[in-house]
Order: structure tokens, then C-alpha cells, then sequence
């Protein structure tokens, strides 16, 4: 019973990993429509991000990791767009085999740089340890795992709702055409949007350092996970990948209590998609004017 | 529109799949004979990318210094070996199809490769169709014996058996067990469990993971409820790394309980970070720290070549002495021919890293000397039991009364 209680927080830890992992992509995929495979290679940008800062400012470079994992990652995205991905809007295939040439060549770079075997990221100090919360036991790691997520989920939100630049987004994915009549550069938001969510991606990837492996394989471990939340969360909506997030974690950790990891992966699956077959959309749907 | 994003979107998880599957074999290097003129070619089959890499590089890293050592002191019958490397990509129709293309295509002497018993099981009907040889260089689940392959690593007798005795040895009497799900771990745990049965030690959960799995938080905590006096680990790959940060976060102690795995060496050790599974057991039959003239020459011949902050490990030196014992036999034999090779080879030995290793005719293993490690915060492994002599390779575990329902 003790055992069934400690399911809850890890399905609140792997929903955390979760979000993390595809709060970029609400950003790329769920706003722009783009299915960037190279996704889990900005994750990775990140967390090698924060194994180089370690090897040169020790292993508290840990926070510094962050928002420098961001601007990295965030910047390989901007160079994605603005290089690629603008000369492909509007045609999702070709997207997709494109990203995803990328994502091989972006492996490949990181095999070459620094070699096929895992790297060691080592957890600061102040990481190390938990507590014990009503009987449970709750990693540091886990908690600031989760903590990160809240924070970014709040900004992001706060950057759709409020900020200037996030209305002009919300302009052009409701209608691009009238947005670009209005006076808004779309092809500004765009590269920005796409910075955003590949340094949301490098964020992620600082704190994925904490719990799994750091090598060139990385991304490919995550970018399934990703786009599932964001499809069954629905596109585009922060708050459908936060209930998928929550969802997905509690089934898989819950899921897999009861059965093994490997069963537990194929009953998402199938759980996933008979949603999708009820609501083919999503948990929410984006309600713009276009017929389609 | 958005339907199909979503179309796209099913493909695009599909995609790697399908094409990884229908890659098509590269052309030939050249129009250089397979054996002949003044050069011998020999493959070179490992996972140059994809989860395995992690631990495949390092196995070819280990070969291709073993052909180039023997290159160096004249080749072997008098010609030079010429290495043709492909990536098994670690997919396991891949490596099949590799290997039919290097037998094909190139006509290679002989294959050194493979690391998971999937890709093993995937090349070994190719092999044996063609009727040319593999040297398979890692310890794996035994209960196999084919006429085309040759195992350099160690089967269960040497390495999962000697483990389980020396748990046994120090009280262990509850164990948990912790796979990838695949062949190697589920057939080694059959004959943990067998043995387990036999001994009275109580086998308290059975726990598998898809390969690259990275969330253990479930796992752990089932493992804390139940309270084992040891963890037998199977893992294999990058999971090993979450496995260890992940267990060690949630407090378990290598003092409370220790975590056996046969799947992580030196190399892995580094990747892991020392300090996640310092104190934790490994079982090999080598180690980088094993003291043996052969071995100070191999660690020293590896940094030379590939750099000071390399390390050596089991699945390495048994690449590099898969080299080694081919040539031996080919030079007993006088000629590549693989029927020629095979009657040659029973009984070669040579002073390995590890100590003596002889070819075992009859089941084409080798004898190995059987160790168990610590893992020091170094990242170094500190043996702390051995065999003494090497164990006669016994695949289908014929000479234990406990293993006597396992064989198929």
C-alpha cells in the first residue's frame, strides 16, 4: 500500500520530465504546425550544454546551465528556421523528412564532438538527497525537476496571455494572412517562436542531465514521449500538454506499478490512441476561422 | 489541415523505422580480392550508432588495434589485414544485412561483431547459411553453440554462475532482478531463477525495460518495497545511466543493497559518473586494473592509440583477443579457409590480458578466469574474487544438476 502511495509522486515526477520535454514543442508544433524531429537534438544541445559548463566552472555551473542551455538551443532552432524550415511551411511531410535529416546530422555532430559513449553530467551537490514527505520519499533532483516545470509553465503562459510578443503569435497562428495585414513581420514571430521552443527544449535538457544518460542518443529516447503529450493534449494548447502531461505521467507510472515497464509503454499507446479515435482534436481544440 | 498533421505527424514515428529497416547496403570498397594478392579482409560488425554505440565503438576501437598490431609484427601468412567496418546501427535486420554484405560483397576472411544477443541471433542464420565465420565477442545468455560462430566472451558458466556463488557466499539471500527486455536478460534470468530455486535464495521480483528506457522511478520504488538483500542487473546500454542516478537518488546505498551488474564496465562506469555507482559489484573475467603482462601492454597500446583518458573493459579485450585467436588459428591452419580454421582452432591458447584463454574445440567458447569487481569512486573496478584458474566453457550449463531443465 505504502508502495501504491509512492506511485503518486513519481507520476507527478515523470509528468513533470514530460512537460518539460514538450512544452517546447506546443511552441513548434502545436503553434506553427511544424513536426520538428530534431526536437530531441535541441534536448540533447542542452544537456551538453551543461556538461561543458561543468568542465570548465564546476559542477555548480549547474543553474548557469539553464538560461545558457536555452540561448544554445534556442539559437540551433533560429538557425533551423531561418536556414530550413521557412521554405517549407504549409508542407508538413516535407517538414518531417527534413527535421528529421537534421536530427541524424545533429547526432552524428555530437558522436564526433564528444565521442559515442555517455558523458558524465554530475548533479550539484544541493541535488543530492531528499526528503521524506507524508511517508514518501521525494528525490531533490525530482522536486527541482518539477519545480522547473511549474516555472516554465508559468512564463510561457504568462508569455501568451500578457506579453506583447505572445498576442502577436496568437495573431498569426488564428490567421496568418490578416496578421500580416495588420502590421505584424509573421515571419519575425515566427523565427521567435521557434527560438523559444527549441530553448525550452535546451531547458529541458539541463534537467534531464539529473536523471538520465547524457550521450548522442539522447533525444531519441524523449521525442516520442513529446509529441504524445502535445497530440493528445491537443495543438497548440498550454493547458491540454499540462493535463496530457499529468495524464500520460500518472498512467505510465500507475501502469507500469502494475504490470512492467515494457507492457506499461504498449497501454499507453493503446489508451492514447482510442482518446484519439473519441477525440480525434485533442483534449482541446484550438477554434480558429479557417474551414479546414 | 490539422488531420493532416496528425497523418504526418503517425508517419513521422513510424519513418525512422521503416527506413533504418530498408537501408541498402553501401557498395564495396574496392575491387581489391577478399583473400589474396597482398592483403587479407577481414569485417568489422558493430553499432556505430544508435543506443549500443555507447558500448560497440569501443569493442572495434579494441579490434582494429589488434589488426593493426598484427599488421605491425608482418599480418598474418604473410599479408597484411585489411578491416572493412560497417555499422550495425543497432538494429538488429541491419547487422544481418550487414553481414550478408560483407561476406557477399567484400568476402571477408571472417567477422569479428555483434554486442546484443539480438544482433547475434539476427547474423547467425546468415553465417551459417554462408557457411563463414563470427567471432562474437561479449559475455551473453548461453544455451547456443553454432558451428559458424565463435564466442569470445564468457557464456553463464563463467561469469552469471560464478556471481550468483559469490552472493551466495556472502549470505545473500533475497534478490531482485533487473533486465532490458530482450534475449540476454531474460534467458539469464531463467537461469538465475533456476539456480535460485536450487539454493534456496528467494527471488523476490522480475522487472524488464524496454532498451533505452530512462524512467525508473516505478522500478525503484518497487525494488524498495521489496526489500532485496541484492539486485542482479541486466541492463544494457544507456539505461544503465538513469538506472543508477535514479536508484541512488532515491537513497539506496551499495552498503544496503548491492546492485550486480554483468552489463557495465569501465567504460560505462564513466558514463554513469563514478559516483552514482561507486561500491557496486560487476562480474567479468577482466578488468583494466587485472595483473597480467599481457594486460600492461594492451592498456598501454589502447591509450597510445586512442588517448591517456581511455579506458579498457571485458567486452574490449575480448574483441581484441577474438583478433588474436583468428589469427593463431589461421596460422595453424595455413589458410583463411573457414573449415580449415575451425579444425585448427580447438585447443589454441594465448596469454590474453585476462590470463590464459584456450579454445575449446568442442563448443567453440574459450576458457576464462571468472572475476568479480567493485566499482571504485575512480571509476576504476577493484577485483574482488576470482576464479584463480580459467573456467572450462560449459554453454549449456551440462555440468550443473539445477540447469538441467534450461537447455532447449
Amino acid at each position: 500500500m505504502e508502495a501504491l502511495a509512492n506511485q503518486l509522486p513519481i507520476g507527478l515526477s515523470i509528468a513533470a520530465v514530460l512537460l518539460l520535454i514538450a512544452l517546447g514543442l506546443t511552441f513548434t508544433f502545436g503553434q506553427m504546425g511544424v513536426i520538428n524531429m530534431a526536437h530531441g537534438e535541441f534536448i540533447m544541445a542542452g544537456a551538453y550544454t551543461a556538461y561543458l559548463l561543468q568542465g570548465w566552472a564546476g559542477e555548480q555551473s549547474f543553474l548557469l546551465a539553464l538560461p545558457v542551455a536555452f540561448a544554445v538551443a534556442g539559437l540551433l532552432g533560429l538557425l533551423l528556421e531561418w536556414a530550413l524550415i521557412r521554405r517549407f511551411y504549409g508542407r508538413p511531410l516535407d517538414t518531417l523528412l527534413l527535421t528529421w535529416g537534421v536530427s541524424l546530422i545533429l547526432q552524428q555532430l555530437a558522436r564526433d564532438l564528444f565521442g559515442a559513449p555517455n558523458v558524465q553530467a554530475t548533479a550539484p551537490g544541493w541535488l543530492t538527497g531528499g526528503i521524506d514527505l507524508m511517508g514518501v520519499r521525494m528525490p531533490y533532483n525530482r522536486l527541482f525537476i518539477l519545480g522547473l516545470a511549474v516555472v516554465c509553465v508559468v512564463g510561457v503562459w504568462w508569455y501568451l496571455a500578457k506579453s506583447p510578443q505572445g498576442r502577436r503569435m496568437r495573431a498569426v497562428v488564428q490567421d496568418r494572412e490578416l496578421a500580416a495585414y495588420s502590421g505584424i513581420a509573421t515571419g519575425r514571430v515566427d523565427r521567435f517562436t521557434f527560438l523559444l521552443g527549441s530553448g525550452l527544449a535546451g531547458v529541458a535538457g539541463v534537467a534531464l542531465t539529473l536523471v538520465g544518460p547524457v550521450g548522442p542518443g539522447l533525444g531519441t529516447f524523449y521525442i516520442v514521449d513529446a509529441f504524445l503529450v502535445v497530440v493528445a493534449g491537443g495543438l497548440g494548447q498550454l493547458r491540454g500538454a499540462v493535463i496530457a502531461a499529468v495524464a500520460l505521467g500518472m498512467l505510465n507510472s500507475f501502469l507500469e506499478f502494475w504490470s512492467d515497464a515494457s507492457l506499461a509503454k504498449v497501454l499507453v499507446f493503446v489508451v492514447v490512441i482510442a482518446f484519439l479515435q473519441v477525440r480525434p482534436q485533442g483534449m482541446f481544440v484550438l477554434r480558429g476561422r479557417s474551414l479546414v | 489541415m490539422r488531420s493532416r498533421l496528425l497523418k504526418a505527424l503517425t508517419l513521422s514515428l513510424t519513418l525512422p523505422v521503416v527506413l533504418v529497416a530498408g537501408c541498402v547496403s553501401e557498395p564495396g570498397t574496392g575491387a581489391s580480392p577478399g583473400v589474396g594478392g597482398d592483403g587479407i579482409k577481414v569485417g568489422v560488425l558493430h553499432s556505430l550508432s544508435g543506443t549500443m554505440a555507447i558500448s560497440e565503438v569501443t569493442v572495434k576501437d579494441a579490434e582494429l588495434l589488434a589488426i593493426e598490431e598484427l599488421n605491425a609484427s608482418g599480418g598474418v601468412l604473410g599479408k597484411k589485414l585489411v578491416p572493412v567496418t560497417e555499422d550495425g546501427a543497432s538494429d538488429w535486420p541491419t547487422f544481418a544485412e550487414k553481414a550478408q554484405k560483407l561476406i557477399s560483397q567484400d568476402k571477408v576472411a571472417t567477422v569479428f561483431g555483434g554486442w546484443t544477443s539480438a544482433s547475434r541471433k539476427a547474423m547467425l542464420p546468415v553465417f551459417e547459411r554462408n557457411k563463414a565465420l563470427l567471432w562474437y565477442p561479449v559475455q551473453y545468455e548461453g544455451l547456443e553453440s553454432s558451428p559458424y560462430i565463435f564466442y569470445t566472451g564468457a557464456t553463464t558458466n563463467q561469469q552469471i554462475v560464478p556471481a550468483l556463488d559469490y552472493l551466495a557466499a556472502q549470505g545473500k539471500k533475497k534478490l531482485f532482478l533487473v533486465g532490458s527486455d530482450y534475449v540476454f536478460p531474460r534467458t539469464a534470468n531463467k537461469i538465475i531463477k533456476a539456480y535460485a530455486a536450487a539454493k534456496g535464495i528467494e527471488v523476490l521480483g522480475e522487472e524488464y525495460t524496454p532498451l533505452g528506457h530512462t524512467e525508473y522511478g516505478t522500478l525503484v520504488n518497487k525494488l524498495v518495497d521489496a526489500k532485496p538483500d541484492a539486485v542482479f542487473n541486466t541492463l544494457n546500454g544507456d539505461s544503465n545511466v538513469a538506472f543508477f542516478k535514479q536508484l541512488r537518488s532515491a537513497g539506496i546505498t551499495a552498503a544496503g543493497t548491492p546492485v550486480v551488474s554483468v552489463s557495465v564496465a569501465e567504460e560505462e562506469v564513466k558514463g554513469i559518473g563514478p559516483d552514482n555507482v561507486a561500491g557496486h559489484l560487476v562480474a567479468w573475467n577482466y578488468y583494466q586494473t587485472t595483473r597480467t603482462p599481457a594486460n600492461d601492454t594492451f592498456v598501454k597500446a589502447f591509450k597510445a592509440k586512442y588517448g591517456v583518458d581511455k579506458v579498457t573493459s571485458d567486452p574490449m579485450e575480448a574483441g581484441y583477443n577474438a583478433v588474436k585467436l583468428w589469427a593463431a588459428a589461421v596460422t595453424k591452419a595455413g589458410s583463411t579457409d573457414v573449415e580449415a580454421v575451425k579444425k585448427a582452432a580447438g585447443g589454441i591458447a594465448i596469454d590474453a590480458p585476462e590470463g590464459t584463454t584456450t579454445i575449446d574445440g568442442g563448443n567453440q567458447h574459450v576458457s576464462k578466469t571468472a572475476r568479480i569487481g567493485v566499482v571504485e569512486p575512480d571509476g576504476q573496478i577493484k577485483e574482488v574474487w576470482s576464479s584463480g584458474a580459467p573456467i572450462t566453457p560449459d554453454p549449456y550449463l551440462k555440468g550443473y544438476d539445477w540447469a538441467s531443465g534450461l537447455a532447449p
